[in-house]
């Protein structure tokens, strides 16, 4: 059993280790090798704190609260109330009650307002977690998505609403905005580029590249020390893109990820994971 | 009746390929519902000017006529410093070409804003941190032997990437104002310089 202390501690070493590494080797070839084994070393799932998320969000699906003091076990995040099993793995979605192509973070918000009544603005206040502030989102999701671990992802495109989503999603990928100009695919739209030394993802074509990014996701990044979901992962490209920040749930970020989950159709998922 | 001529191209052009299913103003309002309750000058850097909006309908892809178009247009932004020198300091060019900060949500109002070439170029061939979006840019002055015609065609570069190249992936660093002309000046002596370490 390693404490999560114990684990931290080791992470930061083979962080160090690595930085050293990386930055003494001559070839940059070298230097990608060593990255591909401190990733491999991080990879453990039996000492990823991603874990401690999905133990809390497990409790925090079956608590009662909100002013109609229920828990969200009657939620329906797609494969009917409280099934869990799955309902990641065909999120985005649509759902007919809100006539509206859903996230699990979004649906989550519904529930907790419509069966809950819970005050989500406390909720969303807390949507990242950080020092000494939790995020029942994080963990939440954690909770939830690890319930399609195993299992591929299931891009639903049935609906016309979902492949409007995809639709917009896919222009959003290409547009160039802010005062950079960037898009999306001003960095994801090429194999085998890198930013610096992170290697990028290729999302402009289906394939390996999307299947391992998107199955990969909610994950522990340990650079953060905090489980963090896709909203989050959309919130920091944005961020760099020196785009402004997003709003919590907005319904570009779901057509984002209904494009990305399109071309990452077929993937396992794995999660939590644990990155960098 | 020339004029006609001229932009009959662009039209048919525009017309048989267009790059999106959607409907670009629902597009549009997608995009001010995700960023409608950032702040005003936010809003602003938001709205597409005229080579934005043609580099986001062609993914980036222009054909040749609008390539042209772009390039001409852009090419009019570009101001030369007064005094007619180019190149500043070396080592504060490595400062601006090196900083990835600046401009994010995320900074300070005063933070110093960087230009971040490293983060798509290799400069100093020392320095094995670099991206690899952009061409290497490794003995950059050296390799043009301080040719002034050379020089000039950097400052067009930096200045407004699309002066050169329609819908290039590179920020138009002069023209969006992300770097002062004294900031373009020190990362032209950084690729220019003969002490610098790019040249080394």
């Amino acid at each position: 059993m390693v404490t999560k202390t114990g684990l931290r501690a080791a992470l930061l070493m083979t962080g160090a280790l690595l930085s050293g590494i990386a930055f003494a080797q001559p070839a940059p070839t070298d230097s990608e090798k060593e990255i591909e084994r401190y990733r491999a070393m991080i990879s453990d799932p039996m000492s990823n704190p991603g874990f401690l998320a999905v133990d809390r969000g497990e409790v925090l699906w079956a608590t009662k609260r909100g002013a109609k003091n229920v828990s969200l076990e009657g939620c329906d995040l797609g494969e009917g109330p409280g099934k869990l099993e799955g309902a990641y793995a065909k999120l985005p979605r649509y759902f007919k009650d809100t006539d509206q192509v859903m996230d699990l973070e979004q649906r989550l918000l519904f529930c907790m307002k419509t069966q809950q009544e819970l005050d989500t603005a406390d909720i969303i206040k807390r949507k990242f977690s950080g020092p000494g502030r939790a995020s029942d989102m994080e963990d939440l999701v954690a909770f939830i998505a690890n319930k399609s671990s195993g299992m591929k992802i299931a891009a639903q495109l049935s609906h016309p609403k979902e492949k409007e989503m995809a639709e917009i999603g896919e222009a959003i990928f290409y547009r160039r905005a802010g005062t950079h100009d960037f898009a999306c695919a001003t960095c994801h739209g090429e194999s085998g580029k890198r930013i610096r030394l992170q290697g990028l993802p290729d999302f402009s074509k289906p394939g390996k590249d999307a299947q391992d990014s998107m199955g990969s996701w909610p994950t522990y990044r340990v650079s953060q020390s905090a489980l963090r979901t896709f909203q989050h992962r959309m919130w920091d490209c944005f961020r760099q893109q020196r785009w402004p920040e997003p709003e919590y749930g907005a319904a570009g970020i779901t057509a984002l990820m209904v494009y990305l989950n399109k071309q990452a159709n077929g993937g396992e998922i794995n999660v939590p994971s644990i990155k960098r | 009746m020339k004029k006609i001529v001229l932009t009959l191209p662009l039209v048919l052009s525009a017309l048989a390929a267009p790059a999106f299913a959607i409907d670009a103003k629902r597009v549009d309002q997608v995009m001010q519902d995700m960023f409608g309750k950032a702040p005003p000058p936010w809003q602003e850097r938001m709205q597409l000017d005229e080579t934005e909006r043609t580099c986001t309908d062609t993914r980036s892809q222009p054909n040749a006529a609008q390539a042209k178009e772009i390039e001409a247009r852009e090419a009019k932004t570009v101001v030369f410093p007064a005094d007619g020198n180019m190149l500043g300091d070396w080592k504060a060019g490595y400062r601006v070409a090196n900083a990835g900060t600046g401009l994010q949500f995320s900074d300070k109002a005063d933070a110093f804003i960087g230009g971040n070439c490293y983060a798509c170029h290799q400069m100093d061939p020392k320095e094995l941190s670099y991206g690899t979006l952009g061409p290497s840019l490794a003995a950059y002055g050296r390799d043009r032997k301080g040719d002034a015609d050379a020089v000039k065609s950097a400052w067009i570069k930096l200045y407004n990437s699309n002066a050169a190249v329609a819908c290039s992936m590179m920020p138009r660093f002069g023209h969006k104002k992300v770097l002062s002309e004294q900031q373009l000046k020190d990362v032209m002596a950084y690729l220019f310089d003969p002490e610098s370490p790019v040249n080394k």
